[in-house]
C-alpha cells in the first residue's frame, strides 16, 4: 500500500523538469485508475450528448414525418431539403442504440465508476493490472473512430441493421444498398468495445478478489463493489460469445462464408454467393451476450443506488445479504433467459415456455431489491439531496420498468406487444429512467471525491425536477402506443391506418424529449463550473461510511495516506455504538474487540 | 422540501394509473375532443377467436402489476413523507433487515410469477404449437404422428418491401399452373380456421396482424405456419414488425375478411384477370 500523500497534480509538478512527457503519462496514457475512470467519464458524457441528439432526430421524424427539421435540417440533409430520409432514419435508431449502449451505459458504469470506485472502496492503492486498465480505455478509441466513421462513410446512409444487426440484412451487403462498408466498420467497432470490456472485467475481478484492505471480507463490501464484481463475471463469461459471433458475421460479409445466410435467397435481385447457414444462430449468439449485457447495464446502477439511499436515509441498508444474493440471482438467471428476445423469431415454440418461466422468475430478485430499498427508506431520517433524489427516482422508475417486463415475459401477450413501443417503453424505463438517473445521482454523489468540490445543489435539484418530469412525458406514453400495437423502427408509422391517430401523442412526446435534452444544459454547466469553482470540501462531505470517503478529496496517486483497516460493513448508519449518525468502516470500535463481522 | 419531493413521487402512481385508465376508457386526455388526443389509444379492435384470450391475459397482468405499482408507489411516498429528516423526530430504526419479511417477499412473488407463467402456457400452445388439424388420423387420437394438418389457405412470402401472396388455386396444390399470385392484398373467409404458410426471400420480416393479435417473424430459409380464425368482416392492416431495410416502414399489406361466398368470387375474379394463366378455369376444376 502506497503511503504517498501527493495528489496526481503534485505528483506531476513534483518533478523539476516536468515536461510534455510527464503530462502525457499522467493525464493521457495514465495507469492511475482514477485518471482512467475520469477519462471514461468525460468520453462517455460526450457520447451521451451525441446519443441524445440522435434520439431527437428519431423523435422529430415520429412527430413530424418528412418535414424539414428547423435550422439544422438544411445543414444535415441538404440533398433532401432538410428531410430525414428513410435510410438515414434506420441509421439514426441504429446509432442511437449503439452509442447509448456501447459508448455510454456500459463504459460509464464499468469504465468510469467501476474504475474510479473499486480500488477506493476496497481500500487498495490501484487496480491489480494498471497497464491493462490503461489499455482498456485506449481500446475504446478504435471503436469510437470505426463506429463514428461508419456514420459518415456514405452520407446519410450508415449502418442500418439496428443495434441487434440481425442477418441476413446485416450479412448480405445487397440488402442495404448504398451503405457501403458501414456495417463492416460497425462490427469491427463493436469488437473493439468487446476487447476493452474484457480487459476491464478481468482487472475488476482480480482486484476485488486480491486487493481488499485488511478486514474487508467479501460480506463487508459495499453493494457498488458487489454489483461491479458480478457484472465483471457476466462480462467475462458472456462477451466471448458476442466477439465470436461478430467475427462470424464479418466473415459472412467479407470472405463469403455462410454462417448466417441460408440457401436460395434472392436479395435485392441478386443471389448471395454463400448459403447453408441459419439466421437464427446469430440471434442466439447475440442475445446470449446481449441479455446478460442488459444486466451489465443495470446491476452497477443498483449497487450505487443502494449505497446512496442508505447514506441519505442515515440508516443501514435493509437486507444486505438478500441484496447480494438477488444480484447474484439476477446474474445467474440472466444466462438462461436470452430466448425471451426470440419468442416470435421462429425458434421452436416449446422453448418459448422454458424461457418464459425463467424470465418470470428473474422478476423475483428484482422485486426483492425493490422491497429492500423501500425497507431502507422506512424509519430513516431522509436527507433530500440531489443524489438521493436521483436514487429514489431510480427506485420509482425501476418499478415501472420491472412491472412492464412481466407483460412481455408472458409469451401470449408478447405475441401482440413484441417489437412495439411497449418494449421501447420498458427498456427506456430500465435504462434511461433507471440507469441514467442512477448515473446522474452517482455523479452528484461522488463528484466531491473526484474533484474536491461540490456541485451546486439548487441547480442539481432543478436538473432533477425537469429531467424527471420530461422523461415521464417522453417515455410513459410509449406504453399506450405499444398497447395500440405501434411498431418500433418505422420511418413513417402513419403509413398504416391503424396508427394514424397516434401522431398528436407522438408530438407531445417529442416536445417532452426536446425539453429533456435541453435541461441537460443545466447539468453540463453545473458539472463544468463546479470542477473549477465549486465549493471546496474535505474528505467526507456526506458523512458516509465506506472507505473512499477516508481518502483525500481528490485522492492522490496511491489513494490513501494511511493503511485503512476495516472493522465492519459499510452501512452502519445510526449505530447505537457511537454518538455520530455514521460509523466509518475503518473506525476502531470503542473498546478493543476482535475482528468480527457486525453486519 | 421533503413534502414537495414526496408528492412528486406520489404523482408517479397517480398519473401512471390515470394514463392507463383514461386510455382504456377514452377519458381525457384520450377523449378525442378539443385539448385532448384522439380516442382509441388502447388495444385495437380484435376480430379473432384467439385474440380475446390474449387481450384477457393482457388485462389480467395489467390488474396484477397495477396493484403492485400502486402499493409500492404509495409505500415509497408515505416513507418519504413520514421519515423526512427535517420533520422526523424519532430515532433512526437501526435494523439490518428481517428474515421473516425477506422470506415472505421472496415466496409470494415467486408463487405469483410461476402462476402467471403456467397460466399463459395453454394460450401460447394454441397460438404457436397446436397447428389446426384436418383429421386426427386413423388412430383417432390427437397429438400423434398420424395427425393430418389443415392445409394452408395460401402462402405468404416476405421480400423487400412487399408481401407476395400465392393461393393454390382449384387443385389445392402450390407450384401448379393455376396458382394465383398477388401482392399485399390478402383475403380470407370469415368464421373459418385459416392456416397460412409464411416464408421470406431475402431478409427477416415479421408478419403482424394487429387486429388478429398474430405476429410471427418470417425467416429466410424456413417455412412456418400461422393460424387464426376471424370473426368479423372488414379490411385491416398487415404490418411488417421486424426491421427489413430502409423501406421497412412501407411494407404494408391489407387483410380483407369476407364471407366464404365473397371470398370465392374474389378469388375466381383474381384468377381470371391473371394474364399468365394458361388453362381455362373449367379445365383446372375438372
Amino acid at each position: 500500500m502506497s503511503t504517498t500523500t501527493a495528489g496526481a497534480h503534485a505528483h506531476a509538478h513534483g518533478h523539476a523538469e516536468a515536461g510534455v512527457g510527464d503530462f502525457i503519462s499522467t493525464y493521457v496514457f495514465s495507469r492511475d485508475h482514477k485518471i482512467i475512470g475520469l477519462q471514461f467519464l468525460f468520453s462517455t458524457l460526450l457520447w451521451f450528448l451525441v446519443g441524445g441528439l440522435l434520439a431527437l432526430g428519431i423523435r422529430w421524424q415520429l412527430a413530424w414525418p418528412w418535414s424539414g427539421m428547423p435550422v439544422i435540417g438544411s445543414m444535415l440533409f441538404s440533398g433532401e431539403g432538410g428531410q430525414i430520409s428513410p435510410e438515414f432514419y434506420t441509421t439514426l435508431f441504429t446509432m442511437h442504440a449503439t452509442v447509448m449502449i456501447f459508448f455510454v451505459i456500459i463504459p460509464i458504469l464499468a469504465g468510469a465508476f467501476g474504475n474510479y470506485l473499486i480500488p477506493l472502496m476496497i481500500g487498495a492503492d490501484d487496480m491489480a493490472f494498471p497497464t491493462l486498465n490503461m489499455l482498456s480505455y485506449w481500446f475504446m478509441w478504435p471503436a469510437f473512430f470505426l463506429i463514428g466513421s461508419s456514420f459518415f462513410i456514405s452520407p446519410g446512409n450508415g449502418a442500418g441493421g439496428g443495434w441487434t444487426s440481425y442477418p441476413t440484412l446485416s450479412a448480405v451487403p445487397e440488402a442495404a444498398p448504398g451503405s457501403g462498408s458501414a456495417q463492416t466498420l460497425w462490427l469491427l467497432g463493436i469488437t473493439f468495445v468487446g476487447i476493452s470490456s474484457m480487459m476491464g472485467s478481468v482487472n475488476y475481478m482480480t482486484t476485488i478478489i486480491q486487493m481488499r484492505a485488511p478486514g474487508m471480507t467479501m460480506f463487508r463490501l459495499p453493494m457498488t463493489i458487489w454489483s461491479m464484481f458480478i457484472t465483471a463475471l457476466l462480462q467475462a463469461f458472456a462477451l466471448p460469445v458476442l466477439t465470436a459471433a461478430g467475427f462470424m458475421l464479418l466473415l459472412d460479409r467479407i470472405v463469403g462464408t455462410g454462417f448466417f445466410i441460408p440457401e436460395g435467397l434472392v436479395v435485392n435481385n441478386s443471389l448471395p454467393a454463400s448459403g447453408g447457414g441459419q439466421p437464427l444462430l446469430w440471434q442466439h449468439l447475440f442475445w446470449f451476450y446481449s441479455h446478460p449485457a442488459v444486466y451489465i447495464m443495470i446491476l452497477p446502477a443498483m449497487g450505487m443506488v443502494s449505497d446512496i439511499i442508505s447514506c441519505f436515509a442515515r440508516k443501514p441498508l435493509y437486507g444486505y445479504k438478500p441484496m447480494v444474493f438477488s444480484i447474484a440471482g439476477i446474474a445467474g438467471l440472466g444466462f438462461i433467459v436470452w430466448g425471451h428476445h426470440m419468442f416470435l423469431s421462429g425458434m421452436n415454440p416449446y422453448l418459448g415456455m422454458t424461457f418464459m418461466t425463467a424470465t418470470m422468475l428473474i422478476a423475483l430478485p428484482s422485486a426483492v431489491k425493490v422491497f429492500n430499498w423501500l425497507g431502507t427508506v422506512w424509519g430513516g431520517k431522509i436527507q433530500f439531496t440531489t443524489p438521493m433524489l436521483f436514487a429514489l427516482s431510480f427506485v420509482s422508475m425501476f418499478i415501472i420498468g420491472g412491472l412492464s417486463g412481466i407483460f412481455m415475459a408472458a409469451t401470449p401477450v408478447d405475441i401482440f406487444i413484441h417489437d412495439t413501443y411497449f418494449i421501447v417503453a420498458h427498456f427506456h424505463y430500465v435504462l434511461f429512467a433507471g440507469t441514467a438517473m442512477a448515473v446522474f445521482g452517482a455523479i452528484y454523489f461522488w463528484f466531491p471525491k473526484m474533484f474536491g468540490r461540490m456541485m451546486n445543489e439548487t441547480l442539481g435539484k432543478i436538473h432533477f425536477f425537469f429531467t424527471f418530469i420530461f422523461l415521464n412525458g417522453t417515455f410513459y406514453p410509449m406504453h399506450i402506443l405499444g398497447a395500440v400495437g405501434f411498431p418500433r423502427r418505422l420511418a413513417d408509422p402513419y403509413h398504416y391506418e391503424t396508427f394514424r391517430h397516434l401522431m398528436p401523442l407522438n408530438q407531445f412526446m417529442t416536445v417532452c424529449a426536446i425539453g429533456m435534452v435541453s435541461i441537460q444544459v443545466v447539468f453540463a454547466a453545473n458539472f463544468l463550473f463546479s470542477i473549477f469553482s465549486g465549493r471546496k470540501v474535505g474528505r467526507n462531505p456526506w458523512g458516509c461510511n465506506s472507505l473512499e470517503w477516508i481518502a483525500p478529496s481528490p485522492p492522490g496517486h496511491g489513494n490513501f495516506d494511511f493503511q485503512p483497516v476495516v472493522y465492519r460493513g459499510p452501512y452502519e448508519y445510526g449505530s447505537p455504538e457511537v454518538d455520530s449518525d455514521y460509523y466509518p468502516q475503518n473506525q476502531p470500535p470503542p473498546e478493543k474487540q476482535p475482528l468480527t463481522q457486525t453486519t | 422540501m421533503g413534502r414537495f419531493w414526496s408528492i412528486l413521487f406520489l404523482l408517479v402512481p397517480i398519473l401512471g394509473v390515470w394514463v392507463f385508465v383514461s386510455a382504456a376508457c377514452n377519458w381525457w386526455p384520450f377523449s378525442g375532443g378539443s385539448l385532448s388526443f384522439p380516442s382509441e389509444h388502447w388495444l385495437p379492435q380484435d376480430i379473432s377467436v384467439h385474440g380475446v384470450i390474449i387481450d384477457g391475459l393482457y388485462d389480467f397482468i395489467l390488474w396484477l402489476t397495477g396493484i403492485i405499482f400502486i402499493a409500492t408507489g404509495i409505500a415509497l411516498f408515505w416513507f418519504l413523507l413520514r421519515y423526512d429528516g427535517e420533520q422526523n423526530k424519532d430515532p433512526v430504526q437501526y435494523t439490518h433487515g428481517s428474515h421473516v419479511l425477506e422470506v415472505v417477499w421472496t415466496v409470494l412473488p415467486a408463487v405469483t410469477l410461476l402462476f402467471i407463467a403456467i397460466y399463459q402456457m395453454n394460450a401460447w400452445s394454441d397460438a404457436k404449437i397446436r397447428r389446426p388439424l384436418q383429421s386426427v388420423g386413423p388412430d383417432g387420437r390427437q397429438g400423434t404422428a398420424d395427425d393430418v394438418f389443415l392445409p394452408p389457405l395460401l402462402e405468404v412470402t416476405g421480400r423487400q418491401f412487399e408481401w407476395r401472396l400465392r393461393y393454390p388455386g382449384a387443385d389445392q396444390e402450390f407450384g401448379t399452373p393455376d396458382d394465383i399470385h398477388l401482392v399485399n392484398d390478402l383475403h380470407v373467409p370469415v368464421d373459418e380456421e385459416i392456416v397460412i404458410a409464411i416464408k421470406s426471400d431475402d431478409v427477416l420480416h415479421s408478419f403482424f396482424l394487429p387486429n388478429v393479435r398474430l405476429k410471427q417473424d418470417v425467416v429466410p430459409g424456413m417455412k412456418q405456419y400461422v393460424w387464426f380464425e376471424a370473426t368479423e368482416t372488414g379490411t385491416f392492416d398487415i404490418v411488417c414488425a421486424e426491421l427489413c431495410g430502409w423501406g421497412h416502414y412501407k411494407m404494408k399489406g391489407r387483410l380483407t375478411v369476407e364471407s366464404r361466398k365473397d371470398f370465392e368470387r374474389w378469388l375466381r375474379q383474381k384468377y381470371e384477370s391473371q394474364e399468365t394463366n394458361q388453362l381455362p378455369l373449367e379445365l383446372v376444376e375438372k
